[in-house]
């Protein structure tokens, strides 16, 4: 046996989690965990089909509990414990899983979701110097547009897709603010994509999700307020989005209203003339309020022009969205 | 019959070329023969600068000096003879590797003829750096290679390449030119040629189409009618996805026309009757012009693009002349009565600045944007009236 002595237990990635008699899922990055809980399940469920899964709260455990459902069963079938919000547990928690850490069940895994601070510390401690044959599967956040790439590759990877680099690149700008959206995003496309994934993919499944911030900078803009769209556009910038994308979101909002610009038939009928959604032409309707035929036509004049300062004919294409941005905030007066 | 017969309206040009063809070659610094190694013929779209070009090559490759009837006359016409070499653009711009593929091939002596022979059909479509790897060549031409370069004006290409040229204008051919041509080499009636030409203002080719194809004829009378008929800023937009909307069709429809044509000169150049298969040795070299046609699929939509804004700025010519009191010659006379009103209703300095927003909105589609988008700024501008009529 290992005893007290402190060594450090095996450490493994959430994408290598492998069963044993104890799990501690540790780190911040919850689809992670959720991802490595997953897979301990997979594999346990592949080598016996009668697998029991259980589930149990640390931050409202009761006494007991522990013992009764790893207790062995009349048939033998061996049993996965998940045990959530470990950093939340309560006493009677920690003392009966430091207890149970002594002398394991040999036909039973508990897994320990463990999301960071100091609450359970001497637990973890105990773990990791040994006791009780654990395992650790660190969850760290995955900081960097370099770590989310090498995730989202990887997760392609593993299911045996190809997906072009440029594609990756935009799949993770789109969910740059999300790991676990992230990780949805690419388990949809690898579920619902046929053949390789190319730009065009991502572009059909998640290129609203690209348009996101757009929208948000245009949609202050229509209304006038200038100082929201200001600095939208700004730490949209900052984050690295793509000129190009902006313009040609405030197009075709800029667009659909002057469509609509004296339009009196109703939504239903417009829709299939106008290729636009119902809820869209309803809302450039509302947005139509301030704006003059004149502020409409200006404003399509400045957004073209600068679409050809974002492509190249400016040596500063920020400071051109900046003045577009202006305009049509002023209901394109300039 | 002769290579020269089909040329429209250009004898200054013709005669310039059959004296080069009939005397030989003095030193390649020399300008004391009729002949040079180097020649650029220039024009505007749709003079016939490439038709001329291949009419010379074909006198140079002609043992007849350009019989227009012998096989080296006809292998000139299917672009396949062994001692003619060609770059035609079908993308927005010629790249290096092109240019240096030419280069090498015009090191070679000619195989069966007195020359060998090298068209450029838009030279004004290389970049410095291209244009370098060409002048190059031309600095050193082997003694029985002849370039032919053919480019809008002299001005479209670097002044080293200029100087090393003898150039040869075109002239814009009149419309009855164009009109006769188009009844005798295409057996359309008088009134459909001579209303054909005048709308293609002497382009020759889009001449040729609007007579023979019903359907871009219909394309561009619904243009003109769009544009006339706009106004109001959502009339605009509305009419701006109409025309990329037709624009898209008409590239459509000569994209399709052209690639099958190429694809059934593949085939027979191959020995391929219609319908049979394609024996896998083959293969390759079908799918190397399909790839090609594909590339050349982003090309056609912005020259679709480049056709209406042409008929547009036909609309506005006639408009300007309207104001101005003359009101005779004009393309659009069939318009007449609308073109009278929009005449009226707006100023000619709102018409110059539609014309000019029409140069603008060709320039943007030129530097890639969005298509819709630099048609809307125009229509909306033609839309507008700043001075009051
Ligand atoms: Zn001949």
């Amino acid at each position: 046996m290992a005893g007290k002595a402190k060594i450090a237990i095996e450490q493994l990635s959430w994408n290598n989690a492998k069963p044993a008699p104890i799990v501690l899922v540790s780190g911040a990055e919850g689809f992670l965990a959720d991802r490595a809980i997953q897979n301990i399940r997979e594999i346990l469920k592949a080598s016996d089909a009668s697998l029991e899964v259980s589930d149990l709260d640390a931050s409202s455990y009761a006494p007991g509990e522990l013992l009764t459902l790893a207790s062995p069963s009349l048939f033998g079938e061996p049993r996965l414990i998940r045990v959530s919000d470990v950093e939340k547990c309560n006493d009677e928690f920690l003392l009966e899983m430091l207890d149970y850490a002594e002398s394991p069940d040999s036909d039973t895994t508990v897994v320990l979701r463990h999301g960071g601070g100091v609450r359970g510390k001497k637990l973890l401690d105990t773990l990791r110097s040994g006791t009780g044959g654990a395992v650790e599967i660190v969850c760290a956040e995955l900081k960097s547009d370099n770590d989310k790439f090498d995730f989202a590759g990887n997760e392609f990877r593993l299911a045996g897709r190809k997906i072009a680099p440029s594609a990756l690149r935009s799949l993770v700008q789109a969910f740059s603010g999300s790991g676990s959206e992230l990780a949805n995003a690419c388990q949809q496309l690898i579920a619902d994509a046929d053949g390789d994934i190319t730009d065009r993919t991502v572009e059909d499944y998640y290129g609203g999700r690209i348009e996101a911030t757009a929208f948000k900078v245009v949609d202050s803009a229509v209304a006038g307020r200038l100082g929201d769209s200001l600095v939208t556009l700004r730490h949209a910038l900052q984050s690295g989005a793509d000129p190009v994308p902006i313009v040609a979101t405030f197009a075709a909002k800029l667009r659909l209203m002057a469509k609509l610009y004296g339009e009196r038939r109703g939504s239903g009928e417009l829709a299939g003339a106008l290729g636009a959604a119902p809820w869209q032409i309803d809302r450039a309707r509302k947005d139509l309020s301030g704006w003059s035929e004149t502020g409409l036509g200006n404003a399509i004049e400045v957004i073209a022009q600068t679409d050809a300062n974002v492509k190249g004919a400016s040596r500063d294409p920020i400071y051109a969205l900046e003045r577009m941005v202006n305009v049509v905030a002023s209901y394109g007066k300039r | 019959m002769s290579v020269w017969d089909e040329l429209v309206g250009q004898q200054e040009a013709i005669d310039v070329f059959r004296a080069a063809s009939q005397s030989e070659l003095a030193s390649a610094t020399s300008h004391d023969s009729a002949m040079t190694h180097s020649w650029l013929v220039t024009g505007p779209p749709g003079s016939g600068r490439s038709n001329l070009a291949y009419a010379f090559a074909a006198s140079l490759l002609c043992r007849n000096g350009g019989c227009g009837t012998c096989g080296d006359c006809k292998q000139v016409a299917a672009r396949t003879h062994p001692d003619l070499a060609m770059l035609t653009t079908e993308r927005v711009i010629i790249s290096i590797d092109e240019v240096r593929a030419l280069v090498q091939s015009s090191q070679y002596s000619p195989a069966v003829s007195r020359y060998r022979v090298i068209v450029i059909e838009d030279a004004d479509r290389m970049a410095e750096r291209t244009s370098n790897v060409l002048l190059k060549a031309l600095e050193e031409p082997p003694e029985r290679t002849v370039w032919i370069l053919c480019a809008p004006s002299e001005a479209d290409l670097i002044p080293t390449i200029r100087s090393r040229v003898r150039s040869v204008r075109l002239r814009v051919p009149s419309v009855p030119d164009v009109a006769e041509l188009i009844v005798t080499r295409d057996g359309v009636d008088a009134v459909t040629a001579e209303r054909a030409a005048r709308h293609a203002q002497s382009h020759i080719g889009m001449a040729h189409r609007l007579a023979t194809n019903p359907d871009a004829a219909a394309r561009r009378e619904e243009t003109v009618r769009l544009v006339l008929g706009i106004m109001t800023v959502r009339e605009a937009v509305l009419a701006a996805a109409r025309m990329i909307e037709i624009a898209t069709d008409d590239a459509k429809a000569i994209t399709e026309e052209r690639d099958g044509v190429e694809l059934e000169q593949l085939r027979r150049s191959m020995g391929i009757a219609e319908g049979d298969a394609i024996p896998s040795n083959l293969r390759s070299q079908v799918k190397g012009l399909e790839e090609q046609q594909k590339r050349r699929a982003t090309r056609s939509l912005r020259d679709g693009l480049d056709r209406i804004l042409v008929d547009l700025l036909s609309v506005y010519r006639d408009v300007l002349r309207l104001q101005l009191g003359v009101s005779d010659e004009l393309i659009n006379v069939e318009f007449e009565s609308e073109l009278r009103a929009a005449a009226s209703a707006r100023s000619s300095e709102d018409t110059l600045a539609t014309m000019e927003a029409i140069g603008v909105a060709r320039e943007r589609i030129d530097a890639n944007v969005a298509p819709a988008l630099a048609m809307e700024a125009l229509l909306i501008r033609a839309s507008r009236s700043e001075v009051p009529a």
